[in-house]
């Protein structure tokens, strides 16, 4: 084994930078939300109770320990909307996952292929959208989408449809609106994975005679495999949680678990409830994503 | 350009196929030329390979050799030209049909396979059963002496390691051709030395016909039967390795070749001088391909010059012939060798190679010290261009 090498004092208050940042910008919050998960709806300031209040001393923790229950999670389990809601969020992330990868994967294969100097191009254009607020970006949508909206006029133009479909409010709608709008994120890891593959596997694989469209199963998929992960995750989780394009393009049939965390905290003002949603919709994520990490690591150093 | 040996006595073991007037050759190469743009990596290049031969394109980074080893390869098209495996035009055969492999300069071994299966994945292509792959695979592990590393992953393995496994699956589906692109340039020299004798007996016992292309002359000479020169897309001599080092036919190559010692003369009217020279009259034996008067090069390599102490004179220089006064101007001590760079009287830089045999205190020579320089006639190589 190496010896330990030695560390100053500067590079070990720099390792612990980002463990600081996640305890207080993650651990803290995640820990107050699932405190107010555990508490009952009141009519007060803060809407819920028990407070944690320090000043009634010993009896004051114990009697606030003694409000805390899972009441709210009893409650979540046996209303079926909010099953609902999961089942549809989950399905409609996995699949808009799916339709990126397939997107996604032959435009930053696309791009690998091009001359240097254009790759920096197409790189920055597909960026490029993040220049615009994300909001704007999809009202923009809700016009192109509407009724007698440039989609429509186009496919009446062209003749492909007699009657112009209705495409707001529908599951249609939220696909376009995340497929378009999470393309970036997928395309981005998919590039830096597949720009670092060597040609020269691509021509040692032809040299040892396999064609192109099995070369591409062969060495090009599998090499490329942690760019198809870092991709899927970084879109499947933050399209679970989506609130603007459900809520903006579609209707009552998309409703997503956003949306419902949104309704508990502002329609309803039941803070307990939504903190319990947004409680189990974190341990929906991390779970899988745990068991998949250690997967993944073990595959891994077994290979 | 191709030249027919004139002198067997310069092949390795006697095999000499090129000298050979009805063989067909293996590898054929007509009339190739390669531009990429305004490039011209290889111009009109023809070139013939024989079964069993192991043929090294040698030459400056830039010349055109490897372009030459993807043509044959199947990466790169020719832009005009034809080349020919067995008779049989490669042109129309796309890379992963023709019988040919390549040995890759960076080993291109798949990161995510074993080293079974980055072996056996040649042979999965060509469809064979699977105890016969294993089998195969199995074999070419014990020829690279691997047995014990077949279920380890490429980055698990030694620089050399990998090389080997390079090797063995460039080799494993039998090749009429094997190319092999700097295979040794990643090694450290001693294990390049080492290896380059495992290349050449192990392509003898497989009877294989190797194209190496190889920067590094030494290893050029080592290794192959024949060398290919080559300049800025062209051949500037091909030849076996002591043929190209003894009668180089251009200045270039004996430049590029080894180190040498030039001096412009004519042709003399006596037969065997040549005139005019900065070390005046020189004589030689070889045969000079040149009219009387007309402008050559006199061509000595630094180890066939000789350096005799002041001292010894004149008793010794009586007969001896391409003699001058010079003085030492550097040493460079090599271990084996010493380079001498010395100059003349009329200030001509030279430069001799003497083997260090003697006990270091009876080496007489020393900085600014005259000495004087000969040669023999019979070592002097007369070049006309």
């Amino acid at each position: 084994m190496n010896p330990k090498p030695h560390r100053s004092r500067l590079a070990g208050i720099v390792l612990w930078l980002p463990y600081a940042w996640l305890v207080v910008f993650f651990l803290l919050p995640f820990l107050i939300v699932l405190k107010i998960s555990l508490s009952q709806s009141a009519i007060a300031q803060p809407p819920y109770m028990p407070v944690f209040d320090l000043s009634a001393g010993w009896t004051g923790i114990r009697s606030f320990f003694a409000g805390l229950s899972l009441d709210n999670y009893i409650f979540l389990g046996s209303d079926p909307l909010y099953v609902v809601s999961y089942m549809k969020s989950l399905q409609i992330a996995a699949f808009s996952t799916l339709i990126l990868l397939v997107i996604g994967y032959p435009i930053a294969y696309a791009i690998t292929r091009t001359p240097p100097r254009l790759q920096a191009v197409l790189v920055v254009l597909v960026i490029l959208p993040f220049w615009t607020s994300f909001l704007i970006r999809i009202y923009a949508w809700m016009n192109i989408l509407q009724h007698d909206g440039p989609l429509n006029q186009l496919l009446l133009a062209l003749h492909i449809v007699r009657d112009p479909p209705a495409w707001l409010s529908t599951n249609t709608a939220v696909y376009i609106g995340i497929v378009y709008s999470y393309l970036p994120f997928m395309v981005l890891p998919l590039y830096a994975a597949l720009e670092k593959l060597d040609q020269s596997l691509l021509e040692a694989a032809a040299d040892l005679g396999c064609p192109r469209w099995r070369t591409f199963w062969a060495v090009t998929l599998p090499l490329s495999a942690p760019g198809v992960i870092a991709g899927s995750l970084l879109c499947f989780i933050p399209i679970v949680g989506e609130f603007v394009i459900p809520d903006l393009l579609g209707g009552s049939q998309t409703a997503m678990i956003g949306q419902a965390i949104w309704s508990e905290f502002f329609a309803n003002k039941d803070w307990p409830a939504a903190a319990a949603v947004a409680v189990v919709l974190v341990c929906l994520l991390v779970t899988p994503i745990v068991i998949f990490q250690h997967q993944a690591m073990r595959g891994m150093e077994r290979d | 350009m191709v030249t027919m040996a004139v002198s067997s006595g310069f092949t390795k073991r006697g095999f000499a196929p090129w000298a050979e007037r009805n063989l067909q050759p293996l590898l054929r190469i007509e009339a190739v030329s390669k531009r990429f743009g305004e490039f011209i990596a290889v111009d009109q290049l023809s070139l013939e390979v024989f079964q069993g031969e192991f043929f090294a394109l040698l030459g400056p980074s830039g010349c055109g050799k490897t372009t030459l080893l993807r043509l044959i390869a199947g990466f790169e098209q020719p832009s005009s030209g034809r080349i020919l495996l067995d008779g049989v035009d490669l042109g129309p055969v796309p890379p992963h049909r023709r019988p040919v492999n390549m040995m890759f300069q960076s080993y291109a071994l798949f990161p995510h396979l074993t080293v079974e299966a980055n072996i056996a994945f040649g042979l999965k292509q060509e469809g064979l059963p699977k105890s016969e792959i294993a089998a195969r695979v199995a074999d070419m592990l014990a020829l690279v002496k691997l047995e014990s590393f077949g279920r380890r992953k490429p980055h698990e393995l030694s620089g050399g390691q990998r090389q080997r496994v390079a090797l063995a699956r460039s080799l494993v589906k039998r090749p009429r051709v094997l190319l092999l692109d700097e295979p040794m340039a990643a090694l450290d020299k001693k294990l390049r030395g080492e290896t380059q004798f495992e290349l050449m007996d192990l392509q003898r016992r497989l009877g294989l016909t190797f194209v190496i292309v190889t920067h590094d002359q030494s290893e050029a000479m080592t290794v192959a039967d024949r060398i290919a020169v080559m300049d800025r897309g062209r051949l500037m001599q091909v030849a076996p390795p002591a043929e190209i080092y003894e009668q180089p036919n251009s200045r270039w190559v004996a430049d590029f070749i080894g180190s040498i010692n030039l001096f412009e003369g004519r042709v003399g009217a006596v037969a065997g001088t040549i005139e005019g020279t900065t070390l005046g009259r020189l004589r030689v034996t070889g045969k000079i391909d040149a009219e009387p008067n007309a402008t050559v090069w006199v061509a000595v390599r630094p180890e066939k010059i000789r350096l005799i102490p002041c001292a010894v004179e004149p008793a010794q220089r009586a007969n001896v012939e391409n003699c001058v006064l010079a003085t030492v101007v550097d040493i460079g001590y090599l271990g084996d060798l010493s380079l001498y760079k010395l100059r003349t009287e009329a200030g001509v830089p030279l430069q001799a190679a003497i083997a260090n045999i003697g006990p270091p205190t009876a080496r007489g020579i020393s900085w600014n010290d005259q000495v004087w320089l000969s040669f023999a006639p019979d070592a002097a190589i007369v070049l006309t261009r």
